[in-house]
């Protein structure tokens, strides 16, 4: 069963005006199925943000359809855009994004808050556990390490139990083998069902995928497994 | 998100801002305890002087020359009460003392002592209407007033004045040249409202005869049975007067009668006006108040946009924004209005203490002072909580 299906996307920006349009996103087809961990790389400019940004219901699509878990989220409102982002999909950034002033227990929270859930301290305290930082509960983002920042940004992103995992670059701020460990943590989510998607231009991290998308021009230019679209492994 | 945690974020975030929540709320603070202590004051004084003019007797009314008012126009005094009109009203109903005065100012004098004073022409009845005690010797008596005696009763600044080693009665001073016999002394009624301090009572038939030569007397004063028949006794008595002065029914009156409760509300009236003007004034520090608050939570809500993002991306909606900033700047102005209840309302009471006016603080004050403070922070408030809820969630996550 498909996640998200997307059919002819388009995003342009500036459409208004000819001489500076962008098609960020251009005709793009793309269908992603339940469980699968998906890489989307590119070079700059290719649409990989753009695409993110469409995923992830933080924008809306220009034309085209977007079907996630079966509903046309190109036609929602703000208010169900909210909804969705609150309820289907779980983002992990590159710079984390942990709310300064909350402890790491009150960022994992902040999901279940607005979705008025009954039991949101106790469902956080699992989600920690399942990153391995519920020892770290009470601590605030600027007591922690990175790759701890970080894994409270995935408990955070996976407490509501979205449909999908959306990472945007989650090992660009940590050194390799804090990187590394935080992928093996995505990964292992992934095996227990999570649909996950990293959008990144570390072509070490996309080997990791079972699935990679490369895009160009807002299109996609390659889409099979990792050694089919990048090629056999290098020696690093 | 609940309204409950909406407002428990807000406190929060005003909480990791000290500072600069004390100094937004400072506005507000200084608005209020202005408005608060202006009220205060202005309600004081008002029962100040509805005191002063209570303790007159509420129980009486006052009959003077001259056309009713009508509106503020006031036509030309004509004079009509003659002091028969006096002896007459004591047969009205509920009429249990009438007291006539004429009214004239003349210097006093005696051996060097010489004083301005108000002289008035009396009946025994006007010491009890006018609640005035006799501090040494007697009142005027009917015998006096009968016989057109040359007799005196001094006001105790007079009496200090001339006299100032005491002993007065039974001396004599000289009012317009005659010689008065000082037949008592009046207690001090203090600073007031219009004190009897300064007034030389003489026999009214002595005034008008004697010394004034006059035909009409100033006013009668009319003390009624009770408080509660004084309306029914002013219809009463004008009635009453028309029939004397045979005045046909459409003709004005020409006289007047007042009672206290008419001079209380004209009071009321002039203190309402000069209360509400000072709190209007005083509100205009409430507007830069808010201005401020505004002005912070632009800024706040500029400090905060990858927050926003932040709560944008984990499924907040565009109203949790909106009611996330608002409540922050109600509580700012609220918080502030509380406070600068407690300042104003602790000002004005210092104040009226330390210069000795009247102090009340009145339900409205602290309701309006709430209320204000409320719509302060809701009006203020509700632009920069708009811009908040109006941010593009991917730009707001960009915001470096």
């Amino acid at each position: 069963m498909n996640v998200i299906e997307l059919v002819n996307l388009e995003k342009v920006y500036h459409e208004d005006m000819p001489e500076i349009a962008v098609h960020a996103v251009n005709k793009l087809n793309l269908a992603i199925s339940h469980g699968e961990a998906v890489g989307i790389v590119g070079p700059s400019g290719c649409g990989k943000s753009t695409l993110m940004q469409l995923i992830g219901c933080l924008d809306r699509p220009t034309r085209g359809s977007y079907l996630l878990e079966n509903h046309d989220v190109a036609r929602f409102g703000d208010n169900e855009l909210a909804r969705v982002r609150n309820k289907s999909i779980g983002f992990v950034f590159q710079t984390f994004n942990l709310l300064a002033r909350y402890t790491a227990l009150e960022n994992v929270m902040l999901p279940l808050k607005y979705s008025n859930d009954p039991d949101p301290k106790g469902k956080s305290l699992a989600a920690l556990e399942k990153v391995g930082l519920a020892n770290r509960a009470h601590h605030l983002p600027n007591e922690l390490s990175g790759g701890q920042k970080q894994r409270v940004a995935i408990a955070r992103a996976l407490v509501n139990t979205p449909a999908i995992l959306l990472a945007d670059e989650p090992t660009g701020a940590l050194d390799s083998r804090t990187g590394a460990e935080i992928l093996d943590l995505l990964l292992e989510l992934n095996s227990h069902g999570s649909t996950l998607i990293i959008v990144t231009h570390d072509l070490g991290v996309a080997r990791r995928m079972k699935r990679v998308v490369k895009l160009r021009d807002g299109r996609v230019e390659a889409d099979g497994t990792p050694e089919a679209v990048l090629g056999a492994v290098e020696a690093h | 998100m609940s309204i409950l945690e909406t407002i428990r974020t807000a406190l929060r975030a005003l909480m990791s801002n000290k500072m600069r929540s004390v100094l937004t709320m400072l506005g507000v603070v200084i608005g209020v305890s202005a408005v608060v202590a202006m009220l205060a004051l202005g309600e004081g004084t008002k029962a100040d002087i509805e005191t002063n003019i209570r303790s007159l007797g509420a129980d009486v009314l006052t009959v003077r020359n001259g056309p009713a008012q009508r509106g503020a126009v006031r036509a030309q005094s004509v004079d009509s009460l003659k002091l028969e009109d006096a002896e007459a009203l004591t047969a009205v109903d509920n009429v249990i003392a009438v007291a006539p005065a004429s009214n004239g100012s003349a210097q006093i004098k005696r051996l060097a002592g010489n004083i301005g004073a108000q002289v008035i022409g009396v009946t025994p009845a006007y010491f009890q209407v006018q609640k005035l005690n006799i501090e040494q010797g007697n009142a005027i008596t009917d015998a006096q007033v009968r016989g057109r005696l040359h007799s005196c009763v001094l006001g105790a600044n007079i009496y200090n004045t001339l006299f100032p080693l005491g002993d007065a009665i039974g001396d004599h001073v000289k009012i317009k040249g005659l010689s008065f016999q000082v037949v008592g002394v009046l207690e001090s009624k203090g600073s007031g409202f219009s004190s009897a301090d300064d007034n030389v009572l003489v026999p009214i038939t002595t005034h008008m005869s004697t010394l004034f030569g006059r035909q009409f007397v100033s006013s009668i004063t009319v003390q009624v049975a009770s408080e509660d028949l004084i309306d029914a006794a002013k219809t009463d008595v004008e009635a009453f007067l028309r029939m004397r002065h045979r005045l046909k029914p459409g003709d004005d009156s020409d006289f007047n009668i007042s009672s206290t409760k008419d001079v209380l509300e004209a009071v009321g009236q002039i203190t309402g006006v000069m209360t509400a003007f000072l709190a209007a004034l005083a509100a205009i520090s409430l507007v830069v108040g808010g201005i401020g608050i505004m002005n912070i939570m632009l800024v706040s809500v500029r400090e905060r946009t990858r927050e926003i993002g932040v709560r944008m991306a984990v499924g907040a909606r565009r109203r949790d924004i909106l009611l996330q900033f608002l409540i922050e700047a109600v509580t700012v102005s609220v918080l502030g209005g509380l406070i600068g209840l407690a300042i104003g309302a602790g000002g004005a009471y210092g104040m009226s203490k330390a210069v000795g006016t009247g102090f009340s603080l009145p339900v409205y004050a602290i309701v309006l002072s709430m209320v204000v403070s409320l719509a302060t922070g809701v009006c203020f408030g509700v632009w920069p909580a708009r811009s908040a809820s109006k941010l593009d969630p991917v730009e707001a996550l960009r915001y470096e």
